[in-house]
């Protein structure tokens, strides 16, 4: 049992499963999925398909995060990602051609992947503070998207390019398909191969690496490289969702959403260790809480005061001083315990409270 | 030491360039600032030439200060958290909060004299928040003004969901009132933001509170150390921030005659950029609110240069960030040679 409160992940799973009862206390439809034409609707399968977007974005951070690193500048790649596809299929002569489609969305993810390495180079051969360098690119990454729509919204009517947001792949939506397939690759590149293991390194601590034989360049650089693709694939999804590119509002704040959804799965921001799952897990919280509060009738202008809440409860329970505290309680109980309460090994609050501490 | 000595080249010959070398060394902290100086007159003198010719005039250089006055305060508040090593995001989401709070408490009747000080106090609590997060619960800077940017652009909207007017006449008096001396004016707050970075500089640079910032920002083990009181400090920087953001907030309203929850999303950015270009060491310990002032001129100025050739304002966006870019690149230069050295 105290196997399972010790999991890293038992704090994220708990939330969000306590967030589920409370929804499905609230509306009992929550939980309901109805089939309609073979493919399932319903309020979870909303959860999982709006959260794609996040999802990559959120992955790619924790690589980044893993290295040492942040990248502040993925919205600002979802835009271009977004403005490129869709300026290529605006003049293209038939927007309804699949093969224009994939060669937009080709060039969109190309694109993303060389402001990936513009910031990997910043990172990793300038020696430039991750924050900085890639504050440069959110920057004039918003203004280069801009002018590639030529400071309008470009919109598009386009099936096979609506298709990847809103389309359905047998039952479920194709964006479904999307993030599980980036949860894979990312999940056996770094677990099934050296790579996560090194990325760990370089993380806790990037000299004692490089002296021990870890290329920590070339590693720090791809972890941009992979932040910026993913960050692309996002942008290309936001795009087809709302079937525009819209310059100034394509993944604005998602990088703090990324960086919460990382946090709050249980890596730190110090680097190092890294929960591919806890990500996922956090992403489907933040996803969760996001359509809790619209659900609550709350504006969604109005949820980030949720949000810092949410990050402000977060931070203190990972920081020394309350773990401090909790461990006191925990010894005072315990001294207590042999004046009148049960023996401390059989202590029932005992254990839970320590968890905390571990948590 | 005897191996030094040979290697060192003939010292005669290189005393000119040597006591240049020494001088420059000297006064290496203000190089940064002394190059954006240079890039704001060659931008200005490039505007006059290559533009139609009326570029630097009384009006428009009077107009730089009206237009930025705002981004200025924040540009000076954002100046101390960076210097301690710090950085904060809030203070675009504070200015929209606190000016939306104003807007709101003006027009349901509250006198002027009690709505100042409570969006001033309203700026100065989300910066306490701050600093109690990063000095007591060990947050990191990022995160924790991350917390501040979230619940201050919520409590905007919280207040407000859409822009509400002020009507007042004294709020507005601090935008429309125009002292002038020749073709040359000030408002009421060009006057606040001048003073503003006055008194913040001679904060910085004239009291034990300015030294222990600098001190933090050069090390802060070492501050503590020494017995200065870090803890303190860091806090109150924050709240000099969120002060700072409430100020603009004031003044924004003042300039745009309305509180708009959406106003200065991004600021924050442009701030950092401003006090970035004026010369301040993003790894804190170095720099000078007087650099700060020379950024957000720059910034300002290239707007201005912007909107003259009518060109799309997303070439802001860009231009600023490669600004930052290169003032980042010349940074890291300065930092890795003074490390060299040591």
């Amino acid at each position: 049992m105290t196997r399972i409160w010790k999991h890293r992940l038992f704090w994220p799973i708990a939330s969000l499963l306590g967030l589920i009862v409370i929804n499905s206390v609230a509306r009992p439809q929550f939980l309901s999925i109805t089939m309609r034409d073979g493919e399932l609707y319903g309020a979870l399968i909303n959860i999982l398909r709006n959260s794609a977007p996040l999802m990559l974005v959120a992955l790619g951070m924790t690589i980044v995060i893993a290295t040492r690193g942040i990248d502040l500048s993925v919205g600002a790649v979802m835009a271009v990602s977004g403005a490129v596809a869709l300026t290529v299929i605006d003049n293209a002569a038939d927007p309804d051609n699949l093969g224009t489609v994939l060669g937009a969305v080709g060039l969109a993810v190309l694109v993303s992947l060389a402001l990936g390495a513009w910031n990997g180079f910043l990172v990793a051969v300038l020696g430039i503070q991750p924050i900085i360098a890639t504050l440069v690119l959110m920057l004039a990454g918003r203004g280069v998207a801009l002018l590639i729509t030529g400071g309008f919204i470009t919109t598009v009517n386009s099936a096979p390019f609506s298709y990847i947001a809103s389309g359905y792949l047998t039952v479920l939506p194709f964006a479904f398909f999307i993030s599980v397939a980036a949860i894979t690759l990312i999940a056996l590149v770094e677990r099934r191969t050296a790579l996560g293991v090194l990325t760990e390194a370089v993380g806790i601590n990037p000299e004692a690496s490089r002296l021990a034989g870890v290329r920590a360049r070339g590693i720090i650089w791809g972890a941009y490289i992979v932040s910026g693709v993913l960050a692309g694939v996002a942008g290309v999804i936001y795009a087809s969702n709302i079937r525009a590119a819209d310059a100034n509002a394509a993944g604005l704040f998602i990088e703090l959403y990324a960086i919460l959804a990382v946090v709050l799965g249980g890596t730190s921001l110090m680097g190092g260790k890294f929960s591919i799952a806890g990500t996922v897990v956090g992403v489907l919280i933040i996803q969760t809480l996001e359509s809790t509060i619209l659900f609550l009738g709350v504006p969604s202008a109005q949820s980030p005061v949720f949000f810092a809440i949410v990050v402000v409860i977060v931070v203190m329970l990972q920081s020394s001083r309350v773990r401090r505290g909790f461990a006191r309680l925990a010894r005072l109980r315990q001294r207590r315990a042999p004046d009148g309460g049960p023996p401390p090994d059989v202590d029932p609050d005992l254990e839970p409270k320590r968890t905390e501490v571990a948590a | 030491m005897s191996v030094t000595t040979t290697e060192r080249r003939p010292v005669r010959a290189e005393s000119r360039t040597a006591a240049l070398q020494s001088f420059l060394g000297r006064r290496a902290p203000w190089a940064p600032t002394i190059a954006a100086v240079v890039i704001l007159l060659i931008l200005l003198v490039g505007a006059e030439a290559f533009l139609r010719g009326d570029f630097i005039t009384a009006r428009n250089l009077s107009a730089l200060l009206l237009d930025n006055a705002y981004l200025l305060v924040l540009a000076v508040g954002m100046t101390f958290v960076i210097l301690t090593g710090g950085i904060d995001l809030s203070v675009g989401s504070v200015m929209a909060f606190t000016g939306i709070l104003g807007a709101q408490l003006i027009s349901s009747g509250v006198p002027v004299a009690v709505a100042v000080p409570v969006m001033l106090a309203g700026g100065a609590a989300v910066g306490l928040l701050i600093g109690v997060l990063v000095q007591y619960f060990d947050v990191q800077p990022f995160i924790a003004s991350l917390a501040g940017l979230f619940l201050a652009r919520g409590l905007a909207f919280v207040v407000s969901l859409s822009s509400i007017k002020v009507e007042d006449a004294g709020i507005l008096w601090l935008q429309s009132n125009r002292i002038r001396l020749g073709d040359w004016y000030v408002t009421p707050t060009g006057i606040i933001a001048l003073v503003v970075v006055a008194l913040a500089a001679f904060v910085l640079h004239l009291t034990r509170f300015g030294r222990t910032v600098y001190a933090i920002g050069g090390s802060e083990q070492s501050a503590r150390l020494m017995g200065l009181d870090v803890g303190r400090t860091k806090v109150a920087v924050y709240v000099i921030s969120g002060f700072c953001g409430g100020l603009a907030g004031l003044m924004l309203t003042a300039y745009s005659g309305a509180g708009y929850p959406r106003n200065g999303i991004g600021t924050e950015l442009d701030a950092i950029a401003a006090v970035v270009i004026g010369g301040t060491l993003l790894t804190g310990g170095r720099g000078y609110v007087a650099g700060s002032l020379i950024g957000v001129m720059v910034f300002g100025t290239i707007k201005t240069i912007i909107s003259f050739m009518g060109a799309e304002q997303s070439w802001m966006q860009i231009i600023v960030g490669a600004l930052l870019l290169l003032f980042i690149v010349v940074q890291r230069g300065i930092v890795a040679r003074s490390e060299h050295r040591r």
